[in-house]
């Protein structure tokens, strides 16, 4: 089965190759090799920031939201990160400029925003998701709130939360070209230099690396969620 | 070791308050076991989970080894006492053994010592180590787990021990396998362990006192045969059924009721002798045995009486004969099913001990009831 899949990605694989050395892509990728590369550079910083800072972030406010004190806040919270969800991400990077102008920072922070949701509603659905006895059974052995944080809670809600970070990973990445349009940069400059100028292999020179960015990326992430989340709660183990 | 002085805990919910426990006063001695028993909701959970401040009694005091367990730091309180819940509560991230190590951990033990301690307790349970260490919890069946569950809380080797339903989760035959090995491991670890249950059986099975609750009152505590023979009102006599005396047949050994000192012969005696035997013992039938004392048929006294030659010419195998060391459940079921209104006992090597009648049986559980 697994085998047969990738023989047939192979295959599809060879074939996009062809077609697309036919319509003349990847000669325009070879010869603007040093452009594609540099704004892939740029691109994956913007991936990297943003998305770090959102995993930085949310993880915290995801947990916060879960303690005894927030109880009653949080849901009316998470319903409000839900309805900001529905905001389409172009929105947000719009509202982003506005606020902060142009440039790298207003599309990190757009970025930032974008992400952050799945992230936070994950950490706080997974944890709240442990088992009230398991962690009866943890009090009961005596361990103390911020034991039971680190030795149950959260082990027990890493997959789930890994399942948002890939979410939030897969918005991100694919976001980023549009940080083009509020002075961003990354691949999105060839994508939408090419749309501009009718040139669709210099569209392709961006587009094809940013599918080839995003699909690593999640790859990426679906091997840290396999190998770091402990077997015990791992359903892909 | 245990002492509840008029513990009280009334809930506060928004259909009113709920008297969960109400004024419980009992007391628990060291090494014993003492199960709650009592139908659902009337309080046994609650009453446990006071002793560790999982819940905060609403009055009324706690004593562990004489002293206020609101003197303890909560924390260090639970660190020090074995605690089951009826869901087993183990944590699938972790390991068997780190799940068996996790008090013992906190407590700053060294790390080969725990681990070894872990094997050690696996030995115990019958789950061999080099299998079950590296496992998780989710390749476990449940009766593993539950072993797993009552191992962990005994892991730092705490003096007293709080159970909330250890064994309900296994099928009866698993659970009597594990409730025998508990006996065993508690005749040597003596621990002073409370123990909730909704099973009657199970209770007289394991206790030395079983305390029985309704609506959060303590209704009666006693040792499991004083509470089948003597119930204090109708609820405890409904309560422990309607067979409660074959209940009590678990609780007295073979060896109880057995006529000791009866005679025996052997096959070559003359069968004169085998009635002079019965004659003098006042009993119409008598066991012969072999050359090892091993009871290996009887005669009769009505086949006998006027008869000649050795009791190899007339003798009858026996059926069955029972251990003494069993209890009289064994017995009697051995008799029913043999059709038969005696047996003949053997020790622990095997040799002739005694007889018991269904006589016997029932004049020593009726005794009780005419005290
Ligand atoms: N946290 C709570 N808040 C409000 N009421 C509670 C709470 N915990 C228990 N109760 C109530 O207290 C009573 C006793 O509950 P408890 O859990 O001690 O019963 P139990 O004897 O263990 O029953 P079971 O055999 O079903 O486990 C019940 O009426 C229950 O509804
Ligand atoms: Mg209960």
């Amino acid at each position: 089965m697994n085998r047969t899949f990738r023989v047939v990605a192979l295959v599809v694989a060879f074939a996009l190759g062809a077609v697309a050395y036919q319509q003349g892509v990847i000669p325009q990728i070879i010869q603007r090799w040093d452009d594609v590369w540099f704004l892939g550079k740029e691109h994956m910083l913007l991936v990297a920031v943003s998305g770090g800072l959102a995993i930085v972030t949310g993880i915290p406010f995801g947990i916060w939201l879960t303690r005894p004190s927030m109880r009653k806040a949080a849901e009316t919270m998470i319903q409000g990160l839900n309805i900001g969800t529905t905001i389409p991400t172009l929105a947000i990077l719009a509202l982003s400029m506005s606020l902060l102008g142009i440039g790298k920072v207003p599309a990190i922070f757009g970025l930032w925003v974008a992400s952050l949701l799945p992230i936070v509603r994950n950490t706080y659905t997974g944890i709240l998701a442990v088992p009230p006895h398991m962690k009866e059974a943890a009090v009961g052995m005596g361990m103390r709130p911020n034991q039971i944080l680190w030795k149950v809670e959260l082990p027990n809600a890493l997959f789930v939360i890994f399942a948002g970070i890939r979410t939030a990973l897969a918005i991100n990445v694919g976001t980023v070209p549009l940080a083009y349009l509020i002075g961003g940069g990354g691949l999105g400059e060839l994508i939408f230099s090419g749309i501009a100028l009718d040139m669709t292999d210099l569209m392709l020179a961006g587009a094809i690396p940013v599918a080839i960015l995003a699909v690593l990326t999640d790859f990426a992430v679906a091997q840290c969620q396999l190998w770091l989340v402990p077997r015990g709660v791992n359903p892909l183990r | 070791m245990i002492k509840l002085e008029k513990l009280t805990k009334i809930f506060d919910t928004p259909g009113g308050t709920i008297t969960a426990v109400d004024h419980v006063d009992m007391e628990v001695g060291e090494g014993e076991i003492c199960v709650l028993l009592g139908p659902s909701g009337c309080g046994k959970t609650t009453n446990l989970k006071m002793i560790n401040r999982l819940v905060v009694p609403t009055s009324g005091k706690i004593f562990i080894d004489g002293k206020d367990t609101d003197d303890y730091d909560p924390v260090e309180l639970r660190r020090n006492i074995g605690y089951v819940i009826q869901q087993i509560g183990l944590f699938p991230n972790k390991t068997i053994e780190e799940n068996i190590c996790i008090v013992p951990d906190m407590l700053g033990w060294d790390r080969k010592k725990s681990r070894a301690r872990a094997a050690e307790l696996l030995e115990l349970v019958a789950l061999d180590p080099a299998l079950f260490l590296t496992r998780f919890p989710k390749e476990l069946s449940g009766g593993q787990q539950q072993r797993v569950g009552v191992i962990r809380a005994l892991a730092a080797d705490p003096p007293v021990m709080l159970m909330d339903e250890p064994f309900g989760a296994i099928d009866p035959i698993n659970r009597e396998v594990i409730q025998d090995e508990f006996l065993k491991m508690q005749q040597t670890l003596r621990k002073t362990i409370m123990f909730v249950s909704h099973d009657i059986d199970e209770a007289v099975k394991m206790a030395d006192k079983v305390a029985i609750f309704r609506d959060g009152k303590l209704e009666q505590c006693s040792s499991p045969d004083d509470l089948l023979a003597h119930p204090a009102n109708s609820f405890i006599a409904d309560f422990v059924g309607g067979d409660r005396t074959l209940k009590r047949l678990r609780l007295v050994k073979v060896s109880e009721a057995m006529s000791k000192g009866a005679p025996s012969v052997t096959a070559e005696s003359p069968v004169a002798d085998a009635v002079k035997a019965m004659e003098d013992h006042g009993h119409a039938n008598v066991v012969m045995v072999d050359e090892r004392k091993r009871p290996r048929g009887f005669v009769h006294m009505n086949d006998v009486r006027d008869k000649k030659g050795p009791v190899s010419d007339h003798y009858e195998a026996l059926e069955a004969t029972v251990d003494a060391r069993e209890d009289l459940r064994t017995a009697v079921s051995l008799m029913f099913s043999n059709d038969v209104t005696w047996l003949a006992c053997t020790d622990a090597d095997g040799k002739y001990a005694g007889y018991i009648t269904q006589r016997g049986i029932t004049h020593l559980l009726g005794e009780t009831y005419n005290q």
